[in-house]
């Protein structure tokens, strides 16, 4: 049994409510922000023209930021009078979460069989399947990277140059070379974990902090690189002309020269645009769901456990012998190796890429897909995947203010609850029988 | 058991620190320490704070590198010369393990995971660096077993079989300190260093501690070096004591030995000392009720003198 | 030789305004030991403020230049002042005692949620400045190649090595800059022989934003067009900077920001313009992995 869960504690007696310092603080609060927000809410610039820029007024903007900080904090404060303890406040999420991590078998398989259904259910479209890709391309790549975040406890700020090795790699391959998907994906992932390890090896030993800056330099390098020696990698206008993915070898097209089947002949259907969409979907979907496997599988070998251990206390881990280096190459190869088969997808599906793609925001959306989620929990990085690539789709406001909630999410899980949304971690191993319950 | 008929019969020497030296910068923190430490053997290394014990754990583990000194294990008839051992490598290479002043479990993890950590590398070297792990062969399968049973073994020893599953860091601070102790053993050590491991136990923990100990010395062909300052687990369970004082050896013998060196008492009360803390020279005074006069005069005269500036 | 001392002048000024934002990394890292990653949106946030700024006292009627400078200047530092106060509060202060990647993810999210902030508020689009400071004068003429030295590289300059000693002295005599060194050194330890750690903390990260502000303002006047995404690279590289120059050291954070203008503009004058941002990676990298203490840090030896 584990004795995380927090003692049951029955609040007897109601604290009283001492409001004058806590009108005073909201008030405070609120006063903060109107500062804050009359410059930059309240002035807006705007394009006058001829390089002149104009100011608009929305003072009353400046009026609503207060009053709501001036509200929120109030709430808030009241919250932590009423209910002073923070397990009883957590309780809730908590036994959620707990009793949704036991339950993780049932999930997986009612997820596992909604998302092979998804294709052919009578509500979808092929807006909804290019969606349900789009989620699974950023679940692989926050699988990815939770190996390296979640359980070795290596920020990475540069992922999203594994992932464009990846797609670069692809893209040379299949359309100087003629390499099929297939044949090109060891090939990716191959590269992309190699430069996993030269990048790796310098710097893996550098403390939290200034490993996450590292990184992030030299995922900036790698897209510099790319914008800017043209000659091979095509600079700011990329690669184009990808070959679209082929069922096998079956190409999706209404028809084909000589000699060649396509997938619609072959299967004795009507030609239909969506069957490469579906196809597509049940590749991505088979990659992930591989690389999920091979994550739960490998947690529960020594290299995995070693990985968690590295994160909890590296000196200890010296201590016992582990090499803290190739402990933390290893995970950094693996997971750049599944940033390089995302990339490799996500560069045939598109038929298209650029350096354009593979900024440093994007290492900050898989970072936050991971964070959100929880550090090493895989369902949490498929809620947060859903999360992100969902929320534009309700809305303009929402797609506008993606980033924007997202930075802030990231802010707000770090102080209430640093381990994430799925915050409960499953021992690889046990002694004893599996609790119950 | 007396240590000195021990030692001259069946003495074997594991460790053998000779002209030992640690500067950072100007500060000489480990000042030209010499000791032996043996097998089947515990030796304790005593002093006050600041005299430079955990710095000398610290380079006989790989955590600094010497500034001088010849640090020689022997291991399988062969000498190691730990000063040239790179750090992590000195716990598989010589067979040192070591606990810390402030625990260092994996506090995220399951007890019976930090016991199953401390075996990385002969794991690793079944799983085939992992890949005969990733397909499930037999062979991996039965070294993960024999972990598990290695595992289970200490955990039986130090009573937490019922909390394995425990997160390490939910357990009470005494099963910590044992726990701790445990995964360092998991290792296979051929040396086991203890940072101050009775640091904030009670007395009955404390107890347990020493059986704990002289168990371990009993059973396991092993040598263990230990750091501490509750004199009831050092006087109680050392063969050997070793005592620093402003990073230099002041005294290395018998327990007796050192309790009546006047060096040693010297140290622990200090000269002209108003606020010196009388507890060291209590607990040494206690140790031995019969011999009154072994408190030397030197002690009578600064006893007297810190009664004086009572008042 | 003219050409080198170009860029020699034009390294100097870009070096003045990476070492006023190294100085707030540096100093918080001195004393709460974590990189502000927000820090360069602070200075992207200064350089708006000071924008708007410039236009509300345009429309007001205030032209004369050295006035409208000073104003400018007051408003901006208060403003983001006010900025790197709340960053502080919200997101690094709850996270004081939490695991280690806590306070930098927090900072990596405060970051997106700056630049999306100003992003969404001003607009994506460059914002345009018409040339507030003119004119120059020629240093040298030498086959045909003039070198000028604008007043504004001139003003920046200056300025700069002001606040610097202005800075060193309130560091060093004041009862705060005492403060703030004792939490340096030992922030347990301070807090016990009665120092309000939170308010020295609080006011260092002020500080930091202050100086972040003069900075963005410089930036303004100097290249006349900037948008919501300046502070990102001028971060990195001002933290290339208080690494280069030896993190915790004021003085190394200056002389690292100077260094890195300068091998930013050697390298761009003399090799090419595109990599030029690669050349300031690579120096992080490298003193990262070879000198991780910088050229005037103190080295760090790991407690066990």
């Amino acid at each position: 049994m584990t004795a995380a869960s927090g003692l049951a504690v029955s609040q007897a007696v109601k604290p009283p409510v001492f409001w004058a310092p806590l009108l005073k603080d909201a008030i405070v609060a609120g006063f903060v922000a109107v500062l804050l927000a009359l410059p930059l809410v309240g002035l807006q610039t705007y394009d006058v023209g001829g390089g002149a820029l104009g100011i608009r007024t929305h003072f009353d903007w400046v009026a609503i930021a207060g009053a709501g900080v001036f509200c929120g904090r109030l709430g808030l404060r009241l919250l932590h009078q009423l209910y002073p303890r923070r397990t009883s406040r957590n309780a809730a999420l908590t036994s959620l979460a707990a009793w949704g991590s036991r339950q993780v078998v049932p999930i997986t398989i009612a997820g596992i069989a909604f998302a092979a259904a998804l294709p052919f259910l009578p509500s979808s479209s092929r807006y909804l399947i290019d969606l349900g890709t789009t989620v699974l391309i950023y679940v692989m790549l926050g699988w990815g990277l939770n190996v390296v975040v979640g359980l070795a406890g290596l920020l990475d700020l540069g992922y999203v140059a594994f992932y464009a090795v990846g797609a670069y790699t692809f893209a040379l391959l299949a359309r100087d070379l003629g390499f099929s998907f297939w044949e090109a994906l060891p090939f990716s992932g191959l590269v992309a974990a190699s430069f996993g390890i030269i990048l790796g090896f310098p710097v893996l030993r550098l403390r939290g902090d200034y490993l996450a800056i590292v990184t992030l330099g030299f995922g900036e390098i790698i897209r510099i690189v790319l914008l800017n020696w043209a000659s091979a990698t095509g600079g700011p206008n990329g690669i184009s002309d990808i070959p679209r993915p082929t069922f096998f070898g079956l190409p999706f097209a209404r028809s084909a020269p000589e000699g060649v089947t396509t997938f619609h002949q072959f299967f004795g259907l009507e030609f239909s645009p969506e069957h490469r969409v579906i196809f597509i979907y049940f590749v991505i979907l088979a990659m992930a769901l591989l690389t999920n496997a091979f994550t739960l599988r490998i947690r529960k070998l020594p290299i995995g456990r070693a990985w968690e251990a590295l994160r909890e206390d590296e000196v200890a881990c010296r201590a016992l012998g582990i090499n803290p280096t190739t402990v933390k190459l290893s995970a950094f190869a693996i997971g750049a190796m599944f940033g390089g088969f995302a990339g490799s997808f996500f560069a045939t599906r598109q038929g298209f890429i650029s350096p354009e793609s593979f900024t440093f925001i994007e290492s900050a959306t898989i970072l936050a897909i991971v964070v959100l989620g929880g550090m090493g929990s895989q369902l949490g990085v498929v809620l947060a995947a859903i999360l992100l690539v969902s929320l534009p789709e309700f809305g303009r406001a929402f797609a506008e203010f993606r980033m924007l909630i997202f930075g802030a999410a990231m802010v707000g899980v770090m102080v209430w609850r640093p381990r994430g949304l799925i915050s409960h971690r499953a021992p690889t191993l046990r002694l004893g029988a599996d609790p119950a319950g | 058991m007396n240590s000195a008929t021990t030692a001259a019969e069946t003495a074997v020497p594991l460790l053998a620190v000779e002209h030992l030296t640690m500067r950072f910068g100007g500060l000489i923190a480990v000042d030209d320490v010499s000791f032996t430490a043996y097998r089947d053997e515990i030796t304790a290394i005593i002093g006050p704070n600041g005299a430079g014990k955990t710095t000398v754990f610290n380079c006989l583990t790989g955590f600094y590198r010497p500034s001088t000194g010849r640090l020689a294990m022997h291991k399988n008839g062969e000498i190691l010369r730990l000063e040239r051992i790179e750090g992590f490598r000195i716990a598989r290479r010589a067979g040192i393990a070591r606990t810390f002043q402030n625990i260092r479990l994996f506090a995220g993890m399951t007890g019976l995971e930090n016991l199953i950590v401390a075996q990385h590398n002969p794991l690793m070297k079944a799983s085939g660096f992992s890949l005969a792990g990733l397909l499930g062969l037999p062979r991996y399968r039965s070294a993960e077993q024999a972990a598990v049973e290695r595992a289970r073994h200490w955990l039986d020893r130090i009573g937490l079989t019922d909390r394995a599953d425990w997160l390490a860091a939910s357990l009470p601070y005494g099963a910590q300190r044992r726990l701790e102790i445990a995964r360092a053993l998991c290792t296979g050590p051929a040396l086991l260093c203890l940072d101050e491991p009775a640091a904030g136990l009670n007395p009955r923990e404390s107890a347990e501690l020493n059986e704990l100990l002289l168990s371990i010395r009993a059973e396991e062909r092993i040598g263990i070096l230990l750091i501490e300052h509750d004199m009831s687990v050092v006087m109680g369970i050392s063969d050997h004591v070793i005592v620093l004082d402003y990073g230099r050896k002041i005294a290395d013998g018998t327990p007796a030995e050192v309790r009546a060196d006047p060096e040693v008492i010297r140290a622990y009360l200090g000269e002209d000392d108003v606020d010196g803390s009388a507890a060291p020279a209590k607990a040494v005074a206690q140790q031995q009720p019969q011999e009154p006069a072994a408190v030397s005069s030197q002690g009578q005269a600064l006893g007297s003198r810190f009664r004086e500036n009572d008042g | 030789m003219a050409y080198f001392l170009q860029q020699l002048i034009n390294g100097l000024t870009l070096g003045s305004i990476y070492g006023l934002i190294a100085i707030g990394y540096t100093m918080v890292y001195g004393i709460i030991g974590m990189i502000n990653f927000a820090h360069g949106e602070i200075y992207m946030i200064g350089a708006f403020i000071s924008i708007i700024a410039f236009l509300v006292l345009g429309l007001a009627g205030l032209t004369y230049v050295p006035l409208a400078l000073a104003v400018v200047l007051l408003i901006t530092m208060f403003f983001t002042s006010i900025y790197g106060w709340a960053v502080e509060r919200i997101a690094y202060r709850p996270l004081r005692g939490s695991f280690r990647l806590a306070p930098l993810i927090s900072a990596i999210g405060m970051s997106i949620f700056l630049q999306n902030y100003v992003q969404i508020f001003q607009g994506a689009r460059v914002k345009p400045m018409p040339p507030i400071v003119q004119g120059g004068f020629t240093v040298l003429d030498s086959g045909g190649f003039a070198v000028r030295l604008s007043y504004l590289q001139l003003f920046i300059i200056l300025l700069t090595l002001a606040l610097m000693f202005g800075f060193t002295t309130l560091i060093a005599a004041t009862p705060l800059g005492r403060a703030q060194r004792a939490c340096e050194q030992d922030m347990r330890m301070a807090s016990l022989l009665g120092v309000n750690v939170d308010r020295v903390i609080s006011l260092t990260f002020v500080m930091g934003a202050a100086l972040a502000a003069v900075a963005g303002l410089m930036v303004t006047l100097y290249y006349g067009v900037i948008d919501f995404f300046i502070g990102f690279l001028a971060g990195v590289k001002a933290f290339t900077a208080a690494v280069l120059g030896g993190i915790g050291s004021l003085p190394g954070a200056m002389l690292g920001g100077i260094l890195i203008g300068l091998i930013e503009a050697f390298w761009s004058g003399y090799f090419s313009v595109e990599y030029k941002d690669v050349s300031v990676f690579a120096v992080l990298i490298l003193v990262l992995v070879f000198c991780p203490t910088g050229l005037l840090g103190r080295p760090e030896v790991e407690k066990v």
